[in-house]
């Protein structure tokens, strides 16, 4: 038993874990919509920062 | 007085005097939404973009559809005892302060638990609980911060549709299936001979073997699949070659390893089919962009109210609309069916069926036709037609609707595949003959090689990365177009067939021409005080007219909706409106829209609406008229003749008085005389001949909100830039026909090493990617040095 099958095995099981992920990712449908995720990644931040501003306001008052 | 925006949705604000926390805005509908926002916490609404916001429309009762249960299980996509997710599509939808704020529903209202946007689809997702806000109460949420969905016949009828992943998972497989089929096939590439390559290069082989045949029975189904619908109909369509080329590569690749004679093609087969999938991926998402086919039923209510025997309301879906049934219809809503008008004042907009924007008034006992819009108070009518047999709808069911354009002609891909087509088996057949003579070992390998090598990849990636990057260069400048083939369409284009009204003349601005008595400076004031108050269409832009004036304070007021209106400051008596409202003998020339006007009961005259016709029209007409012929069709009366005569180049024919039906059999005799007819026109009533021409383009004031069957959708500002959208249409296909060239030079350095027998599968791996690669980069570049020059 050479070396290579041992390697031949694990670089299909990586390639094929992979692929499984991709599938399981569509699957989601976290290809549906490729514009939106980009735009809402950015508010997240906003609306915190938002909060904590009105909350240090309102403890100054 | 200084200029002011409205600081919610960005119009002039100047006139409004609505100020709140020192801000301005134009009408009491804006402050509302920016006060939900502030107490809310989310006037961060207004930090992402500068003036985001709509106007809120009046939506009461008109949402009382919604109340039928019915409906409403028909419209959510999910429907479980506290959990309902509804996918509402929201034209308006425009910047990231509409994502942010409609994903933040949940502060507006506890109920709602998620709401998700899909900015290019323009929808919102939105789960919500049915036990503490219906769906109703949510669909009015909405439409009070400016965000009203549209739910039309459509929605209903589809149903729940499921979202289409099958071309990502193809791509998916083919591309995981390319990358460890290259891994394997490289060590053969070069060290042949080589004692650990020798020992294992049959299970390598038998690897790429099994890697292959998800991609060929898989990935490459649609292919094989079309290829076989185009022999059966008869037609040697660019799958053909393709379907030929993955089968051969795959039989001999199998064979070879089967036999142990070599390492077959399997990086090449894969690559193949990889890089043909990645095109069409790109062709798809360029194209999924706008909507394009609605018919009447995206514009239609689904749900109406109508009056039982009993005089009780009840919300009926439009489709049981039977004859002689009373319906209440109210303001803002379209009559969906032709009836009688029974009870109240109609003034109806029309714009959605013939894109003229002043209403017409009608009187009980007066036929409606379906498709105006209700803008007075409610009405109740008696209805004549179901909707099936409504006007509108059987203009739409004329059989030109039914038959798709596509099928009719042939693609210049096609065209030049099949000559490709029959040319590659003619070489294939020479040279296999040719080696049974000399050497006949190698002629089933010649002919599979010639199969193999001369597979159009590139000519079949060609068409759609030109077309696509195309396509949005022209979207970039508001001209969307259907699909592609609407560019090689346009290409051949020899007739172009205007509209008049809402085409080639403007529903925004109109000149105005004022007729009587000169009006003293004191009574310009009031009535530019008394126009001020009204938000009638015709009034606003006499308003904008009149010079800048101190604003009286008005002592009395009264507007009487549909018919004019009066008013007081100190003795100085004013009225404004049509001519029995004002008291003056009725008009024997009515072609043209009037306004009067009388001070202390006198009558003074009458301001005049002209059409104003686009800018840049006549300019755009003389360079037209060089390499087409213009036609004008119009509806209307011979009114403006003499206008469009001065105004046009002297060979453009004019025909007024057509009806809708006139108008397609126009184009359509004209094409059975050869010509390829390109109409523009607007309104659902140009429906027919949009769709009869050759190519259809509808001119739209809001590209969002309008958009009837046709085949590309010309935003009204760039009118005058159609000229140069023709012309870039031609260079597209000049720079495809470019890039057939070339792929038919690797097509020929690769025919050499086939035809001669030395045909190995490194450079099999090479040459076919090479190919694909650079006609992509070629077509790339050149279309956008095209879109450039259109600067």
């Amino acid at each position: 038993m050479s070396v290579i099958y041992i390697l031949l095995a694990i670089s299909v099981i990586v390639a094929v874990g992979f692929f499984v992920a991709f599938i399981l990712a569509v699957k989601s449908g976290q290809f549906d919509d490729s514009y939106t995720p980009s735009v809402r990644m950015l508010f997240e931040d906003e609306l915190i920062k938002e909060k904590s501003n009105k909350s240090i306001l309102t403890k100054k008052d | 007085m200084k200029h002011k925006t409205c600081f919610h949705c960005g119009l002039d604000a100047t006139s409004a005097n609505v100020t709140f926390d020192n801000k301005p805005f134009c009408c009491i509908g804006c402050k509302t939404v920016y006060e939900i926002f502030t107490v809310n916490d989310l006037t961060c609404y207004y930090d992402l973009q500068e003036a985001p916001g709509a106007t809120p429309k009046e939506v009461a009762g008109k949402y009382n559809f919604l109340e039928n249960s019915k409906i409403v299980e028909q419209l959510l996509e999910f429907n479980s005892d506290d959990t309902q997710i509804v996918n509402l599509y929201i034209p308006y939808i425009h910047c990231s302060s509409c994502i942010w704020i409609l994903e933040n529903l949940n502060k507006l209202h506890p109920a709602v638990s998620a709401s998700i946007v899909n900015f290019g689809k323009k929808t919102v997702r939105v789960t919500y609980s049915a036990q503490k806000i219906s769906l109703k109460e949510l669909v009015i949420l909405l439409s009070s911060i400016g965000y009203e969905p549209y739910i039309s016949l459509e929605d209903y009828s589809v149903g729940k549709k499921k979202a289409d992943r099958s071309l990502i998972y193809k791509l998916g497989v083919a591309g995981f299936a390319f990358g460890n089929v290259m891994f394997l096939s490289f060590p053969e590439y070069f060290e042949v001979g080589e004692f650990w390559l020798e020992k294992y290069k049959h299970l390598f082989r038998w690897l790429m073997f099994a890697y292959s045949l998800p991609v060929v029975f898989y990935s490459a189904q649609d292919y094989f699949i079309s290829a076989y619908k185009g022999v059966r109909s008869k037609i040697l369509n660019i799958d053909v070659p393709i379907a030929l080329g993955a089968a051969v590569l795959f039989v001999r690749s199998s064979i070879e390893i089967i036999l142990d004679t070599g390492s077959g093609f399997f990086d090449s087969l894969t690559g193949l089919i990889f890089f043909l999938l990645v095109g069409k991926f790109f062709q798809q998402k360029t194209y999924s962009f706008l909507s394009f086919e609605r018919d009447y039923k995206s514009y239609f209510p689904i749900g109406i109210t109508k009056i039982t025997d009993e005089g009780k309301e009840e919300s009926i879906q439009v489709y049981d609309i039977k004859k002689g049934d009373r319906l209440l219809i109210r303001s803002e809503e379209l009559i969906p069916v032709d009836c009688v008008l029974i009870k109240g004042k109609a003034r109806l907009d029309y714009s959605f069926v013939t894109g003229e924007s002043k209403t017409v008034s009608k009187i009980s006992g007066d036929k409606l036709f379906a498709g105006g819009k209700q803008v007075g108070g409610n009405i109740e009518v008696d209805v004549l037609k179901s909707i099936e047999q409504s006007y509108l709808t059987q203009l739409w069911s004329n059989d030109v609707f039914k038959k798709d354009k596509e099928s009719s002609f042939t693609t210049l891909t096609n065209r030049i595949s099949k000559n490709f087509t029959i040319t590659i088996l003619a070489i294939a057949l020479i040279a296999t003959g040719y080696w049974l003579l000399n050497d006949s070992s190698k002629a089933i390998n010649v002919f599979t090689a010639v199969l193999i090598i001369a597979c159009p990849c590139a000519i079949a990636l060609s068409a759609p990365f030109t077309f696509g990057n195309i396509l949005r260069i022209l979207g970039k400048r508001k001209f969307y177009l259907k699909n592609a083939n609407v560019i090689e369409q346009l290409a051949k284009i020899n007739t172009i067939i205007f509209d008049k009204t809402g085409t080639i003349t403007s529903n925004k601005d109109t000149s105005i021409s004022y007729e009587g008595e000169v009006l003293s400076s004191s009574e310009e004031t009031l009535l530019k005080s008394t126009l001020r108050g009204s938000n009638h269409p015709l009034s606003r832009s006499l308003y904008e007219l009149l010079s800048e004036n101190d604003i009286l304070t008005l002592d009395k007021y009264q507007e009487y909706i549909g018919i004019g209106i009066e008013a007081q400051y100190n003795n100085d008596y004013i009225k404004v409106g049509s001519a029995p409202f004002v008291k003056h003998e009725l008009e024997k020339d009515t072609l043209n829209t009037t306004v009067h006007i009388s001070t202390n009961n006198k009558y003074k005259g009458k301001f005049t609406f002209y059409n104003a016709y686009r800018k840049g029209l006549s300019q755009l007409f003389n360079i037209l008229k060089k390499d087409y012929d213009l036609v004008i069709l119009s509806g209307d009366n011979e009114g403006e003749k003499e206008n469009l005569t001065k105004l046009l180049p002297p060979k453009t024919k004019l025909l007024f008085n057509q009806k809708p039906e006139d108008k397609l059999e126009y184009i359509e005799y004209h094409q059975s005389e050869g010509a390829n007819v390109l109409m523009v026109g607007d309104g659902l009533n140009d429906a027919g001949a949009l769709a009869q021409s050759n190519v259809g383009i509808a001119i739209s004031e809001n590209v969002n909100v309008f958009s009837p069957a046709c085949d590309a959708i010309l935003d009204a500002s760039k009118f005058n830039e159609l000229a140069n959208y023709l012309k870039i249409s031609k260079s597209a296909i000049k720079i495809i026909k470019w890039s057939f060239l070339l792929s038919f030079i690797y097509n020929i350095i690769g025919l050499y090493f086939a035809i001669t027998g030395q045909l190995a599968p490194v450079i099999a791996a090479i040459l076919m990617p090479l190919s694909s690669i650079s006609i992509v980069v070629f077509t790339t570049i050149c279309t956008n040095i095209v879109g450039r020059k259109l600067k």
